[in-house]
């Protein structure tokens, strides 16, 4: 392996290379969702231009192919989680449908009145909604672990917050508005002691830090293609195969049958049961053409490279008159997201100021409006990196704000 | 796609009312009020009316948000008291005009400060911002019309 050299990263990414307002883009918006690189469209454009066939149903060539490619992805995504067998992987449209799927699958046959569900303040509201669902059709009650000022869990009384009645325990590995880190082995280990199912929602976490669901200790985890370097549409649930087989579908449709008759039908081995209908093949081999990518460059040396950058970057934005930084202090406590506000410029004005200068951040509420209330405010913005990110971006990003800072003085 | 001008989007008078808005306050005697968000971004108003023989008596609104809709709205509320509804709800036409690019409502003096937001046409991601709370106005003259006020 060549040494890491994100300039030269970046040439294989081609929506990078642009100029926006006249400005050399600089992508700061990876946690919404990442760029993705020539290998990526390439798999893409090559499924489609030579393969194109329906999945699992025909028995001519191109469906042949089709599905080993399909199925090739699925143990590629597999090995580079560390699940036990590509059974273990159900393909879903993201982290969102993988966590409504468990949710829903084995929580309506799961959790019952007066069962308690235990979430965070910390999470999207893809791991708020579907729980809350969950406990407004089972009559269950939804209980939080909380946030200190740096917006960590506070797990000192975790055992407390851990019952008899704690049927599952969700929780995100990254968060996606602070980039805290969570301990997630941690929690797991404390779960499983009261017998709760613990569901991680991984989609920063696999994105930027090498991920052994095993070692982690959790049963269920649910993460996107597109955030590391895939497709949009493309996602997976790992979950442990004895998991699966005791679950109930979650749609129901062609491909996840045995046999159907009248009244009753029987379902198709784990994982094609919960896939009904054409899954999205095209983004499966994208997203399977991600990893191998992600996989080349190593994921050491992305969490090294995007360490050295948020260091820089912490430094360098936190010396800018009137900026607030939200997160975790320590850089082993968070990823490569930084969340901020500046002086009284909303961060709606902070992303247009800083778009009209040719750098790209997310502002708002970034679906996570309990971190907000949390820390009293009603947006951030919020500025993420990914591999291909440098040094001289971080600068123009300081530069920008500079801008803010003048208009808004 | 042009380099947008920052400068004709941050001018002074609309920073002014977002550092000073005008009428931002609780209104007692309301005949209706309006709350409006924007779940993108999270702006947010509620826009209270109290309105005496079909007119704006009084218009004060509550709100959060960026520095365009909280801009716009202050100065919308100093435009519409003492107008009728029918005046009212014409000037939320005009700006909304103004909004999509309309050259000659940008010039019409009937839209006094509101004009300074010309600059946000130019902005497409921005023009909801602007044009929050005069849906909630144009929202509030239909309850109005419609009986559901005083």
């Amino acid at each position: 392996m060549t040494a890491f050299d994100p300039d030269r990263l970046r040439h294989e990414f081609p929506a990078l290379d642009q100029e926006i307002h006249g400005k050399r883009l600089v992508y700061l918006d990876s946690a919404a969702t990442s760029q993705k690189p020539r290998a990526v469209i390439g798999a893409l454009s090559a499924y489609y231009e030579h393969d194109n066939a329906n999945v699992h149903r025909g028995i001519h060539e191109l469906s042949r192919r089709a599905t080993v490619a399909f199925e090739e992805a699925r143990g590629k995504v597999a090995t580079w989680i560390g699940a036990a067998e590509s059974a273990e992987i159900v393909w879903t449209r993201g982290t969102t449908e993988a966590l409504n799927l468990v949710a829903t699958a084995w929580g309506l046959d799961n959790v019952g009145e007066g069962d308690e569900i235990l979430i965070s303040a910390l999470e999207h509201h893809s791991n708020i909604i579907p729980w809350q669902l969950l406990a407004r059709r089972t009559g269950a009650r939804l209980r939080y672990i909380e946030l200190d000022e740096q917006g960590r869990l506070v797990l000192d009384d975790l055992s407390s917050l851990l019952t008899a009645r704690t049927k599952v325990v969700a929780v995100s590995h990254v968060s996606n508005a602070l980039g805290t880190v969570n301990p997630v082995a941690e929690i797991a280990a404390a779960a499983h002691e009261v017998g709760a199912l613990v569901v991680v929602d991984g989609a920063q976490g696999a994105v930027h830090t090498r991920v052994d669901v095993r070692e982690l200790g959790v049963d269920c985890y649910a993460f996107s293609g597109h955030k590391m370097c895939g497709p949009t549409g493309i996602g997976a649930l790992w979950a442990r195969r004895d998991l699966l087989e005791a679950m109930s579908p979650y749609q129901g449709g062609g491909e996840m049958i045995h046999i159907v008759g009248r009244q009753e039908s029987t379902w198709a081995e784990v994982p094609h049961k919960f896939e009904a209908g054409t899954p999205n093949i095209a983004g499966a081999i994208g997203m399977g053409a991600a990893v191998d990518f992600l996989a080349e460059i190593g994921m050491d040396a992305i969490q090294a490279h995007e360490r050295e950058l948020m260091d820089y970057a912490l430094g360098r934005v936190g010396e800018i008159p009137g900026i607030r930084i939200y997160g975790p202090g320590s850089l082993d406590e968070r990823s490569a997201v930084l969340s901020f506000t500046l002086g009284d410029a909303h961060p709606h004005d902070i992303s247009t100021i800083l778009d009209a200068e040719g750098v790209a951040v997310r502002a708002g509420h970034h679906c996570a409006q309990l971190v907000m209330q949390h820390f009293g405010v009603s947006a951030t913005a919020r500025a993420s990196f990914y591999l291909y990110n440098t040094k001289e971006d971080v600068d123009r990003l300081v530069e920008a704000l500079g801008l803010v800072g003048s208009i808004f003085a | 796609m042009e380099t947008p001008q920052l400068n004709s989007l941050y001018q002074q008078l609309i920073l002014e009312h977002y550092r000073h808005p005008r009428n931002k306050a609780e209104l007692d005697d309301k005949s209706v009020e309006i709350h409006l968000a924007n779940p993108v971004c999270g702006d947010e108003i509620r826009l209270q009316l109290r309105i005496e023989d079909d007119r704006v008596a009084e218009a004060k609104f509550v709100g959060q948000g960026c520095s365009i809709s909280q801009a716009a709205v202050s100065m919308m509320t100093t435009l519409i008291e003492g107008r009728s509804l029918d005046e009212a709800g014409d000037l939320a036409k005009r700006f909304t005009e103004m909004m999509h690019g309309d050259e000659s409502a940008a010039k019409d003096k009937a839209l006094g400060d509101l004009r300074a937001l010309q600059g946000v046409s130019k902005f497409p991601v921005r023009i909801k911002c602007a044009l929050l709370g005069f849906d909630a106005l144009q929202q509030a003259l239909q309850q109005s019309a419609g009986g559901e006020g005083s």
